[in-house]
């Protein structure tokens, strides 16, 4: 099986503009219709639906950033009656609200139609057993791949995180031939292997379907070499859809968006000038056929570059380099978006320590950690190890709550964290991608 | 009048604990005992100096977070299970320490033992009812 749907997958670039074009004249029409924030960004420039002839006039149209989804947070950028929306989906924003998206019943079938077409790219069938280690949930990883799975005809296996030994165990036992988890979470299960005595080769696994955090291509060749399989870059984020945005063919020289629905440009971080093929800036996508929460020109923050040349594959999707950096402070730990902010919002309203915090992420073993440097406010200090232990596990409780991931709080004396002129730099990322 | 200790916080890295004793030191302030009970984080100094009050104010310039607390101090024979007769008591009317730490006064054969305890007045009346020498000053 070469292709899902070669009809779309393989259509001639000039084909898929005309196509392109006709969805997002559609499209601006809706959220125009249907959409306040969109139609007083529009009416704001004097921006009318009619003025959208074709793709080419993308341009025109002003950008959506993630604070238009937080100032309508939670559902005042759907466009679809909530009687047609059939789920929700959500990822951190950067303070405490988190960013929602719905789907409508087409929204989810196309974002399945994705994760199937990813699947077979990599390598997989309706004989697949799709081993899903991706968190199920309000994370769209887990239930991305599996309806993917599903729609391919493939045998779902939707494990979710967690309890690694069983499922290493149901691994081996299904003969999974593909895994889906985060790059970092392979690698774990590649060493919890090891300690178990389970040989990679007592394993079916062919091909890991790996994503939601950077990884390099170092760590490709580790986790190829440990699992014993061809490990593939998935591309995605919940405000687009999900996993299966862009997925990586055999040949591996960048990942495919399926830009038949989602329409993909790149533009200058500094001007939001549009960039050229093969320039590096901040990716933007509009969603050509979403129902539930359409986006138009969504600055996704990830930086890269566009390809455009025709691939050996076959497949005319444009694609995208692996993301070089971020053009805001989220950072991806184990798969998880975190804002500082976010952090800093549970640092403010503890009293006894001040608004001076570093945080300082690494890979330890090939797991992210992160660790939060945090003053003691002026004045405060204790006589018993025990009062600084109860602190310090209020503020590991709450940053817990507030991120989803278990922080190393580190209390430190007043004035001992660097100061800095201008803006504060508060975060040292010290994994190489 | 319980006795007056002076707690530091300090995070671990070096040179950090020779900052705090350089700060009195300037200030020509004499440390009459002092104890750290450390993580792999951070540590507490606890000092008894003899002007805190000083003391206070020059760390709390020098930007140290500093404690104020007052302790129980009790006198015993500097012999083998002299502080151990008062632990004794002590258990028995069942309390509890947070922490403890001594030193010798090797003229007059002494040793000082200071304790942190919940309820200071209580803990002083045991120990007098056991007529044991219990400190009344603030500063040793």
């Amino acid at each position: 099986m070469d292709y899902y749907n070669k009809e779309m997958e393989c259509m001639s670039p000039s084909e898929k503009e005309v196509l392109q074009g006709e969805k997002l004249k559609k499209i601006v029409k809706t959220v125009y219709e249907r959409v306040k924030p969109y139609r007083e960004k529009m009416d704001a420039i004097k921006l009318k639906p009619e003025d959208i002839k074709s793709i080419k006039d993308i341009y025109k149209l002003p950008f959506t950033t993630k604070q238009d989804l937080r100032d309508n947070y939670p559902f005042g950028m759907f466009a679809a009656d909530k009687s047609d929306i059939i789920r929700v989906h959500a990822s951190s924003g950067t303070t405490g609200k988190l960013t929602v998206v719905g789907y409508t019943q087409k929204d989810i079938d196309i974002w399945a139609e994705c994760c199937a077409r990813a699947l077979v790219s990599v390598g997989g069938s309706r004989d697949s057993v799709v081993h899903i280690a991706y968190g199920y949930g309000l994370f769209t990883g887990g239930l991305g791949m599996h309806y993917g799975a599903e729609k391919l005809g493939a045998i779902a296996v939707p494990v979710s995180s967690g309890n690694t030994a069983r499922q290493i165990q149901l691994m081996k036992d299904f003969e999974a031939d593909i895994l889906c988890c985060t790059p970092s979470y392979a690698i774990y299960i590649a060493e919890e292997m090891a300690k178990m005595g389970i040989k990679e080769e007592e394993m079916s696994l062919k091909y890991g379907v790996f994503g939601a955090e950077p990884w390099t291509n170092e760590m490709r060749k580790e986790i190829e070499k440990k699992l014993r399989l061809k490990a593939f870059d998935i591309y995605g984020l919940s405000e687009i859809t999900g996993p299966g945005v862009a997925i990586e063919c055999k040949y591996q020289c960048g990942s495919h968006i399926q830009d038949d629905y989602f329409y993909p440009e790149i533009v200058s971080e500094d001007t939001l000038e549009p960039l050229g093929s093969g320039q590096k800036g901040e990716l933007v996508f509009t969603t050509l056929e979403k129902e539930g929460i359409p986006l138009i020109r969504y600055r996704t923050r990830d930086i890269t570059a566009l390809n455009y040349a025709p691939c050996q594959c076959g497949r005319t999707g444009v694609r995208i380099d692996r993301i070089a950096g971020r053009s805001d402070d989220m950072l991806i730990i184990r798969g998880v978006n975190v804002f500082p902010s976010q952090i800093e919002s549970v640092i403010i309203k503890e009293k006894d320590v001040a608004c001076h915090y570093h945080i300082t992420v690494d890979r330890v073993n090939n797991l992210d950690t992160m660790q939060v440097d945090i003053e003691l406010a002026e004045g405060v200090a204790f006589d018993e190890i025990k009062t600084v232990e109860k602190l310090k596990e209020r503020i590991t409780a709450e940053i817990g709550s507030a991120i989803g991931i278990t922080a190393n709080v580190k209390l430190v004396s007043s004035g001992s964290i660097a100061r800095s002129e201008g803006k504060a730099k508060r975060v040292t990322d010290k994994r190489k991608f | 009048m319980y006795v007056n200790q002076i707690a530091v916080f300090l995070e671990n890295r070096a040179g950090r604990i020779n900052e705090f004793a350089a700060c009195l030191a300037k200030a020509n302030i004499n440390i009459i005992v002092m104890s750290i009970a450390d993580t792999t984080d951070y540590g507490i100094l606890r000092v008894i100096t003899e002007d805190n009050e000083k003391a206070m104010k020059v760390l709390k310039e020098g930007g140290f977070n500093i404690a104020s607390t007052y302790l129980v101090g009790f006198e015993v024979d500097d012999r083998p299970g002299a502080m151990q007769e008062v632990l004794d008591i002590l258990y028995k009317e069942g309390i509890n320490i947070g922490y403890l730490y001594s030193f010798v006064r090797p003229i007059e054969k002494k040793a000082i033992i200071l304790i942190k305890v919940d309820d200071n007045d209580y803990v002083a009346e045991i120990l007098k009812k056991h007529g044991i020498v219990v400190i009344d000053r603030n500063i040793l």
